[in-house]
């Protein structure tokens, strides 16, 4: 809003009176212009008399300021009636002196008009109300009525703009509320007097989902903002869900959680996810997404932490009888109140009620762990869908909890599509898939990412036996990974082969063995020859000793018989 | 001027007579509207309905808790308390046929 002429006579610092409306004082940064008059206009229905009542309710009970309810419509016994559902208790903060409901009953017919004639009866009722109970809020709820009061707009429109003058002298904080008019924000252009801030109340039907929302079409003096806000009503009153309530400096923890599997947090070299992360498991159908997110949550109680589970396609006692047939027993901690389960289909709210009652349920239980099973479930234009999911992600991650998200995709999709676009802001992401190859199905896992810790980079085959989800060791083979009986009977082959190769190396080893028993025995036998050579050898070299000693004695003799002789 | 203007005849016996008028004037203080309502009402009063009506006049600056038991809005308002049922008119009743039309004095569509 650019500035204008009155906007030199603000001050810096425009001072705010909060409406104690969740969500809305922060759009606002502070509330509605405080002494000043706001217009809150809507068509019939979209939560105009409830913001104001609440705006009203509020000022008395939580920020000490009195307040006038000026009603031209519904009467002060039906508009309490109608509060109370809110859980506000008009008659008592009547009872109190703290509110003040006045019943304006403008009845045309009754009425004669005979010359000229002011508004002032207003002012002196509303001036009387003030000033009894020490006024600082005003709502006049819904002015424009006037209108079809009195026959002279002309005179109208000059008492509303000086009413609304009068209420900024009186310094009273004032939601006047204008029903929606054709081509213009009120029927009967009451934007034109009432400048300083205007709140648009809307109330869409889309794919026979209401989505009611809010958005500040302007506000002098100060800043605010500016999209288009859902907001919910319920019995705690109007919840505003600001889009980007968080901004991004939220703590970052490196604690680490386990997944439950424990071949899965082997996969990450922290052993697990970080506390506090947002965690997408997106798989085609039958993966077992929610036997893994059963894992997640058993592990969390395991733990002694809360887990909260907002489910939208299985009731709470279907998961625990599933997760029983793979050997976990949830049960128990839902009887210990660590677990506890959200169950409603989709399509029951509008995606902004889903939000709001996740709020609601996030503030009520404090979990440590959220599952959100599936967020594909959340059908709707996508850009809503999305946005609703980013604000669920910021919410989950301004209260650092660890948020586990599951998502169908459709089979045989080739983009990675399908994650709501969300993808880019989880810090990790599973995915699990179907292999089909020889005739068989099997499941494998993979980390797409894993933010600030390394992990992975291998596809796993899991299995989902009696006793959860059990991740295989890979084979990969020469012809890519291997998995179910293709990985078994390659397994096989590889035993047999190592079976072979066993009893070959045990063969050759005895061939040796053998040979050189062989070899032993042959030099064994021919030092034997040998032996048995050298012993003949011997024998015939001492004939040969004898024989010559013999011949030596028998030639002394001869010569002496010889010599004898002559 | 918190107290009624209160007519000569006898206002006892008066309410129960079906031909009694009681009227009650709302104004906020001595302004140029709140006088000629005042004026005016009194002159139509003479004229039509002698003797048989009684005039309240309440300042609303005076009496402002008043204002929104007879549902006032306008300034001047001529209320028509007596007889049934409850009449409003609004302004500073200058427009005499109006008046009278209004507080049933003469039919809607009757000739003057």
């Amino acid at each position: 809003m650019p500035p204008e002429g009155l906007s030199s006579s603000i001050p810096a610092t425009l001072p705010k009176a909060a409406t104690g409306i969740a969500g809305f004082d922060e759009i606002t940064l502070g509330g509605l212009p405080a002494g000043r008059p706001s217009l809150v206009c809507g068509a019939a229905g979209c939560g105009k008399t409830l913001f104001a009542a609440t705006f009203l309710v509020n000022g008395a009970t939580r920020f000490g300021e009195p307040g006038v309810f000026m009603s031209f419509e519904e009467r002060a016994e039906d508009l309490a009636a109608n509060v109370s559902s809110l859980g506000f208790d008009l008659d008592r903060l009547v009872a109190e002196g703290r509110l003040a409901i006045d019943h304006v009953r403008v009845e045309r017919s009754e009425i004669e008009e005979s010359g000229e004639y002011d508004l002032e009866g207003l002012f002196v009722r509303l001036g009387y109300a003030v000033d009894q109970i020490g006024a600082r809020r005003v709502v006049l709820d819904t002015i424009e009525t006037l209108f079809s009061g009195f026959s002279d707009p002309a005179i109208l429109r000059a008492e509303l703009r000086r009413l609304f003058g009068w209420i900024k002298e009186r310094g009273l904080t004032a939601v006047i509320t204008g029903e929606r008019g054709e081509g213009q924000l009120t029927r009967q252009g009451l934007e034109e007097y009432v400048s300083d801030c205007v709140v648009l109340l809307d109330n869409r039907v889309e794919d026979q989902i209401t989505t009611r929302r809010l958005r500040v079409v302007k506000y002098r003096g100060s800043a605010h903002g500016t999209n288009e806000y859902p907001f919910l009503i319920d019995h705690e009153g109007i919840t505003v869900l600001p889009v980007t309530s968080t901004s991004l400096d939220r703590d970052a923890s490196s604690e680490v959680v386990s997944s439950g599997v424990p071949g899965l947090d082997a996969m990450l070299r922290s052993g697990g996810f970080f506390r506090g992360s947002s965690i997408l498991l997106s798989g085609v159908a039958g993966t077992g997404k929610t036997t893994l997110v059963s894992h997640f949550a058993d592990a969390a109680c395991r733990r002694g932490e809360r887990c909260l589970s907002f489910v939208f396609e299985e009731s709470a006692q279907e998961i625990c009888r599933n997760a029983r047939s793979v050997g976990l027993d949830l049960q128990q901690w839902i009887d210990a109140g660590l677990l506890r389960y959200e169950a409603a289909r989709p399509s029951l709210y509008g995606l902004e009620m889903h939000l709001a009652r996740m709020h609601r349920d996030l503030d009520r239980f404090g979990p440590d762990v959220v599952v959100v099973d599936p967020i594909s479930a959340f059908r709707g234009p996508s850009v809503e869908v999305h946005a609703v999911l980013l604000r669920m992600m910021d919410l989950l991650k301004g209260r650092g909890v660890t948020a586990l998200f599951t998502s169908l995709r459709n089979d045989g999709a080739l983009t990675e599509g399908n994650d709501q676009g969300l993808s880019s802001l989880m810090d990790a992401w599973i995915k699990l898939d179907d292999v089909e190859a020889n005739g068989e199905r099997n499941r494998v896992l993979y980390l797409i990412k894993a933010r600030g810790m390394s992990h992975s980079n291998q596809v796993r085959e899991y299995r989902i036996t009696d006793n959860g989800v059990e991740l295989i060791a890979p084979y990969v083979g020469p012809e890519g990974v291997l998995t179910g009986t293709a990985r078994l009977s390659q397994a096989a082959r590889e035993q047999a082969g190592a079976a072979r190769r066993r009893q070959e190396i045990e063969r050759r080893r005895r061939d040796l063995l053998r040979r050189r028993e062989a070899l032993e025995r042959q030099v064994e036998e021919m030092r034997a020859a040998l032996r048995t050579e050298e012993e003949e050898a011997r024998l015939l070299l001492d004939q040969d000793d004898r024989h010559e000693a013999a011949l030596a004695t028998d030639r002394v003799a001869v010569a002496s018989r010889r010599g004898a002789a002559e | 001027m918190s107290a009624a203007d209160l007519p000569p005849d006898d206002p006892g016996a008066a309410d129960a007579d079906p031909g009694h008028y009681h009227l009650r004037l709302y104004v906020a203080g001595q302004t140029a509207k709140s006088v000629a309502a005042m004026a005016n009402l009194h002159r139509v009063c003479e004229q039509h309905l002698a003797g048989r009506y009684r005039i309240e006049v309440i300042d609303l600056l005076q009496n402002p808790k008043l204002a929104a038991g007879d549902q006032i809005l306008a300034i001047p308002t001529l209320v028509r308390r007596l007889p049934a049922p409850l009449k409003r008119i609004i302004g500073d009743l200058s427009n005499t046929e109006k008046v009278l039309v209004g507080l049933d004095i003469r039919p809607r569509d009757a000739p003057v």
